[in-house]
């Protein structure tokens, strides 16, 4: 089990180091440009240009760039925007992720709790227009953009219902903090949480849904059924267990993905400072220096939070320890 | 000739007419491609469209004045709302070719710009399709039937690529190229250019295509028919072009659908990010953005394209997984998105 998971942190800190050269030749190596005229950002001056030479040592070779951004990014954390003039970048990247993480794990919980439920009843229903009417919903929810589901409920909780009773405690866009305003972070967070959630549990409830149905037809669910045990419990208790086992495979790869992709449309359409309206506010005006920081950030943490759930994941799973 | 082809044909049916009869009977894929296809019809009839409107979806007409029912009304107007210095712009008229769905913040015709928005929408995913299924199919089979050290080189790459979450990676590639183009060797991309998108979106995705494909194509090479060749001296092209790839044919033909979905999320996704079809153009992401903000008074801007998008990417995946059923029923090709 040590080896299985020596072997899984080995897997991560290579995955962690490519990532990081993939980001510097992108950011330092594309061909086309100056790489000093993209990071200082439009209309810089000469002297500007010069700065941003010297301090990311472009006129040196291209390991020592690399040592060079990772030190401003990981080490010292003094990379700083050009675009806002001496802003330090790393303290804001670090300021944005309780935003972010409280969007994304408020988001998961529900997303699992509601597509466990949904999955167990489309597939205790199987082929009924319940069923039927659920896996359309699913396929709605993976087929809509999140951005453009986080305005449609924006219209209808901020303007066109926000005076009816159903909507009337949702307060304004924007986050409050946790520690300030428990209630405030809870309220502002619901909408944001309902919207992210969505376009996972269609898919989820549909993975599940055909997992449950697939492991009905296992010889141990034919066993259970022979010892003349409930239909709930078989569906609970037999076919669900095995079942889980593609679900939290999937939930690892997809859970880190959130942080790096519909988390980051999602913050925008509400207002939510986290790491993505960070990075969306720097892609407006070209702030490449912030942009660099969050890419590195959360492509890290996405890389991090998939190792864990592997680690879970041996532990877990006897199976996964000797291979 | 032709008669006895079609005898022969009718007394045991090919694999690819047994696989086309069964879609065929699959009422959802066969009408969610009905659907789709008339959204494609219509977004190529954009051009026509304007052009019998007379309007341009393109430049700014603030000042236009429309006829509705004989009376001028202006597309932009006095906003009646606090010291009324602003302009609304004209809600949808229901007028086919007469701002059918109003007007946008400057007064450009929103059913015109969703027409054109769609076709670019369209052009970008169909293209990053074909891009990426030609890049994942070629470093698959390399990585998959070469083996050693090319494989692993190409497998490990491609890992660190698959662990990139793909909108950080796609942000990062586009911030770079944005502003100034790109131009790699006698290849120059200008920074308007809507093959951005394209090749951005196209890369991304190849981990997607290449993993599976390299799976099938390493388990082909030790089949017994690829290894009679090999022990034949056929050289290693024909065996990839004659023997390996007609037998991953039907997972290709099964990614397109299920990709093409996928790409029109993510190109509007950018889009609506601002970094992907850029202004003056339009996808039908950055006319959501321009809805934005008029959210609150004139949502249709906002809400038709993402309606459009929903309804394709939707039809495109039941279409996907009817054409999975069909050609290839235990792949584990996965309907999903980031």
């Amino acid at each position: 089990m040590i080896y299985a998971i020596l072997r899984r942190f080995g897997q991560m800190l290579f995955v962690m180091f490519g990532i990081s050269v993939i980001v510097f030749l992108i950011f330092f190596a594309t061909p086309g440009a100056d790489p000093a005229a993209r990071i200082a950002g439009r209309n810089a001056s000469p002297e500007v240009l010069e700065a941003v030479r010297h301090s990311f040592g472009f006129d040196r070779p291209l390991y020592v760039q690399y040592v060079t951004m990772m030190e401003k990014i990981f080490v010292t954390g003094d990379l700083t925007s050009f675009v806002n003039r001496g802003w330090k970048v790393v303290p804001a990247v670090m300021d944005s992720i309780p935003v972010t993480l409280s969007l994304v794990f408020g988001a998961a919980i529900l997303w699992v709790v509601v597509s466990i439920v949904i999955g167990i009843v489309a597939a205790a229903t199987r082929d009924s227009w319940l069923d039927r009417l659920l896996m359309a919903l699913g396929l709605l929810g993976i087929s809509m953009p999140v951005y453009w589901l986080g305005e449609v409920m924006n219209l209808i909780t901020q303007s066109r219902y926000h005076d009816s009773w159903a909507f009337s405690w949702v307060p304004p866009l924007g986050y409050k903090n946790f520690s300030d305003d428990p209630k405030g972070w809870f309220l502002t967070l619901v909408i944001p949480w309902i919207t992210l959630a969505i376009l996972y549990i269609g898919i989820y409830g549909r993975v599940l849904r055909a997992a449950i149905i697939e492991s009905l037809q296992e010889d141990y669910i034919r066993t259970a059924r022979a010892k003349g045990l409930s239909e709930t419990r078989i569906l609970l208790r037999h076919a669900l267990r095995t079942s889980l086992i593609a679900f939290v495979t999937l939930f690892g790869l997809d859970f880190g993905a959130l942080v790096g992709g519909s988390a980051l449309l999602t913050e925008v359409v509400f207002g939510l400072h986290g790491i993505g309206k960070l990075t969306y506010d720097a892609l407006q005006n070209l702030d490449l220096p912030m942009i660099m920081a969050t890419v590195m950030y959360a492509s890290m943490f996405v890389v991090v939070a998939n190792a864990v759930v592997d680690f879970v994941y041996i532990l877990l799973d006897p199976r996964l320890r000797t291979s | 000739m032709s008669n006895q082809v079609a005898a022969m044909s009718r007394r045991t049916r090919g694999p690819w007419a047994v696989a086309f009869a069964k879609l065929a009977r699959n009422r959802a894929a066969m009408a969610s491609l009905a659907v789709f296809l008339l959204i494609v019809l219509a977004c190529f009839s954009a051009p026509l469209y304007a052009n019998w409107a007379g309007t341009d979806p393109f430049a700014s007409t603030l000042d236009a004045v429309i006829q509705i029912d004989g009376a001028d009304v202006a597309v932009m107007e006095q906003s009646t709302e606090g010291l009324g210095l602003g302009y609304t712009p004209i809600g949808p008229t229901w007028r086919l070719g007469n701002y059918f769905l109003g007007a946008d913040s400057q007064g450009r015709d929103v059913m015109a710009r969703m027409l054109y928005g769609g076709l670019s929408s369209l052009l970008i995913s169909g293209a990053a399709t074909i891009f990426t299924l030609i890049l994942g199919t070629a470093a698959g089979l390399v990585a998959g039937y070469f083996g050693g050290i090319t494989d692993t080189v190409l497998s490990r790459f491609l890992d660190v690529l698959w662990a990139f979450p793909i909108y950080l990676l796609a942000i990062s590639l586009a911030i770079v190229t944005i502003s100034q183009g790109i131009s790699i060797g006698p290849i120059e991309i200008e920074s308007g250019s809507l093959w951005l998108p394209v090749i951005i979106i196209g890369i991304v995705y190849v981990p997607y295509v290449a993993r599976p494909i390299r799976g099938q194509v390493l388990s082909l090479r030790h089949s017994e028919f690829v290894l009679a060749a090999i022990n034949l001296g056929v050289p290693g092209w024909r065996i990839l072009w004659r023997d390996i790839l007609p037998n991953i044919t039907t997972t290709l033909i099964v990614f397109i659908p299920l990709m093409m979905a996928l790409n029109m999320l993510t190109e509007s996704a950018l889009s609506f990010l601002s970094i992907g079809v850029q202004p003056p153009a339009a996808s039908w992401g950055t006319i959501i953005q321009d809805g934005q903000a008029l959210l609150y008074t004139r949502p249709l801007v906002a809400l038709a394209p993402g309606l459009a998008i929903a309804i394709s990417v939707m039809t495109l995946n039941v279409f996907g997984d009817g054409l999975r059923d069909a050609l290839d029923p235990r792949s584990k090709v996965r309907l999903g998105r980031d």
